[in-house]
């Protein structure tokens, strides 16, 4: 269809070789119904010189140290599937606190809109207590106010620190989607409740038919955003003592302790986190372009 | 003669000298600013009205009480029997009884045209889905839009979306049309298919109320015209009378204005 459109309005004989290309990436697009992640060979080379410059920092250190230990990047060799174990473990932690997070927030959101008050403002209360608490001091909460496990009806279910830590970090996440969805409720236009109405659709049902399936595309970017933020907050979860990448990183340095692997070890963490979320940063980009437009 | 109390009680449009609409006395504030202070006008079935006046004279105002879009602080407003200015009011029975179109379209971004026209009968009329998109088929023809079935608001023009906003209101098979300013944000080439299918509507005996800045349209389509200014009607008649010569002073200024 886009291919027609093309042909139809510039039959300029420069344009046909890219627009084969182009109608099918539109075609694709469709299909996914959003813009597709293309990370140009730019990013590559971008990324290339990042790991330069932190394989030169590892390879000066290396050379400042004797000859006797193992370098620097044997060092990491070893260390790598811990390190990379304890990445997974992050990520792991940051869907779990987003699931929760998304599913929590998006019920609060829709009550902060809500035509009884009583649920209104004690669902606003919720959200700027949570909004406004710093993450790290809601972790301390979850850590130390949680019972280690619980028993019901006989049965002992242990309560482990990390899961303790997932839930410390979806509480704030609750809180600012619960934000991200209310703004999204609020800003469609008021014509489209009137109009709703006057079909006789009931509340329920303009909010769920409706409004909330127009909020979906203007949510999806502050959402990701949040996961960004989310998953690199996820080494907070190391000051209360989950062995995720952080905790590990500082045993396997205690574990050598040799200085000259301070710099390599957490710039290799700092890599991770970048090649993890710097594509949901150009991807979070590209849709807020795509749907300013609309 | 319990048969026949019956029947009027459910089937009251039927009665031909009783109003389809009846709109008494009805004032409405915002705030400190009276927009309706005490309207009162019948509207008869198949009747076609149009009301005119100044922006900001309380005309769509009127229109949106009719559906309890807005709730009126006095006065009553009766459609086919039903009180409007009542707590107990059903607000849906009331609403499917009644169709509006607006200004601005507001047609659903996120559905077809066709899905637009037929989510209200299918989610509120729980009507069976296949019969509903047969209706919804027709009423796009009608509108001359069924090439149009398959494409969302956005790749229509703005006649079109009004022309799909008036088959999604017909879809709920109201007895009452609502008309607000349906023209004034349209492109002037457009305005004209929009009006064709009003005027179609009205010779096919569908009861209109329009708020309107059209008047060689509101002339030649409406059966009785109002023209209100600081929420009152100042003036009302047949439309010949009423733009040839009307006794208003006010109305004279306004017409003398638009004219």
């Amino acid at each position: 269809m886009s291919r027609t459109r093309l042909e139809g309005t510039t039959d300029l004989p420069v344009l046909m070789p890219a627009a084969d290309r182009l109608a099918a990436r539109a075609q694709a697009e469709r299909h996914l119904g959003g813009p597709a992640l293309r990370l140009s060979l730019l990013h590559g080379c971008a990324l290339a010189l990042l790991i330069a410059v932190w394989a030169g920092a590892v390879w000066a250190q290396d050379t400042v140290a004797g000859e006797v230990r193992p370098g620097v990047f044997a060092a990491l060799w070893q260390w790598l599937p811990v390190l990379l174990g304890g990445f997974v473990f992050n990520v792991g932690i940051s869907i779990m606190a987003m699931g929760i997070g998304t599913v929590t927030g998006t019920a609060l959101g829709i009550l902060q809109v809500s035509k009884i008050r009583p649920l209104r403002s004690s669902s606003w209360l919720v959200t700027q207590f949570f909004r406004n608490a710093p993450w790290l001091v809601l972790l301390f909460y979850c850590m130390f106010l949680m019972p280690f496990e619980f028993t019901v009806l006989g049965v002992t279910i242990p309560f482990p620190d990390w899961v303790k830590a997932v839930i410390g970090l979806a509480l704030p996440v609750m809180a600012n989607v619960s934000e991200i969805v209310r703004g999204a409720i609020q800003s469609i236009p008021s014509g489209q409740w009137e109009a709703a109405r006057s079909l006789a659709f009931s509340r329920r049902q303009i909010l769920f038919e409706i409004i909330l399936p127009q909020c979906v595309k203007r949510m999806l970017p502050p959402w990701m955003n949040l996961y960004a933020i989310l998953t690199m907050a996820t080494v907070l979860a190391s000051v209360v003592g989950v062995s995720e990448v952080m905790t590990l990183t500082q045993r396997a340095l205690a574990a050598e302790s040799r200085t000259d692997l301070l710099v390599p070890f957490y710039g290799f963490v700092m890599l991770l986190f970048f090649v993890y979320c710097y594509p949901i940063a150009r991807y979070t980009q590209k849709l807020e372009l795509r749907y300013a437009v609309k | 003669m319990p048969s026949n109390s019956e029947t009027r009680a459910t089937d009251t449009a039927c009665i031909p000298d009783q109003p389809i609409v009846a709109i008494r006395d009805v004032q409405k504030s915002f705030g400190d600013i009276e927009v309706l202070k005490g309207i009162s006008l019948d509207v008869m079935k198949g009747d076609v009205i149009c009301i005119i006046g100044a922006s900001g004279s309380g005309k769509s105002t009127l229109l949106r009480c009719i559906n309890a879009l807005v709730p009126i602080d006095k006065g009553s407003i009766k459609v086919e029997g039903l009180e409007v200015n009542d707590p107990k009011l059903d607000e849906l029975a009331l609403r499917k009884k009644v169709g509006m179109v607006f200004q601005q379209f507001n047609l659903f971004p996120h559905r077809t045209a066709l899905q637009n026209i037929m989510m209200a009968p299918v989610q509120v009329l729980k009507q069976d889905r296949e019969k509903v998109r047969e209706r919804a088929y027709r009423l796009l023809k009608k509108v001359r839009l069924e090439e149009k079935a398959e494409a969302y608001p956005g790749e229509l023009s703005g006649g079109q979306q009004q022309r799909v906003a008036i088959a999604r209101s017909l879809a709920m098979n109201p007895d009452v049309m609502l008309f607000d300013e349906v023209t004034s944000a349209l492109d002037p080439e457009t305005v004209g298919e929009v009006l064709t299918t009003i005027r179609e509507l009205a010779q096919e005996g569908m009861t209109c109320m329009l708020v309107t800045h059209e008047m060689g349209f509101a002339r030649e389509i409406a059966d009785h015209m109002y023209f209100t200014d600081k929420g009152v009607i100042v003036e009302h008649g047949p439309p010949t009378e009423f733009f040839s010569s009307p006794r208003d002073e006010r109305t004279r200024a306004f017409l003398s204005q638009i004219l």
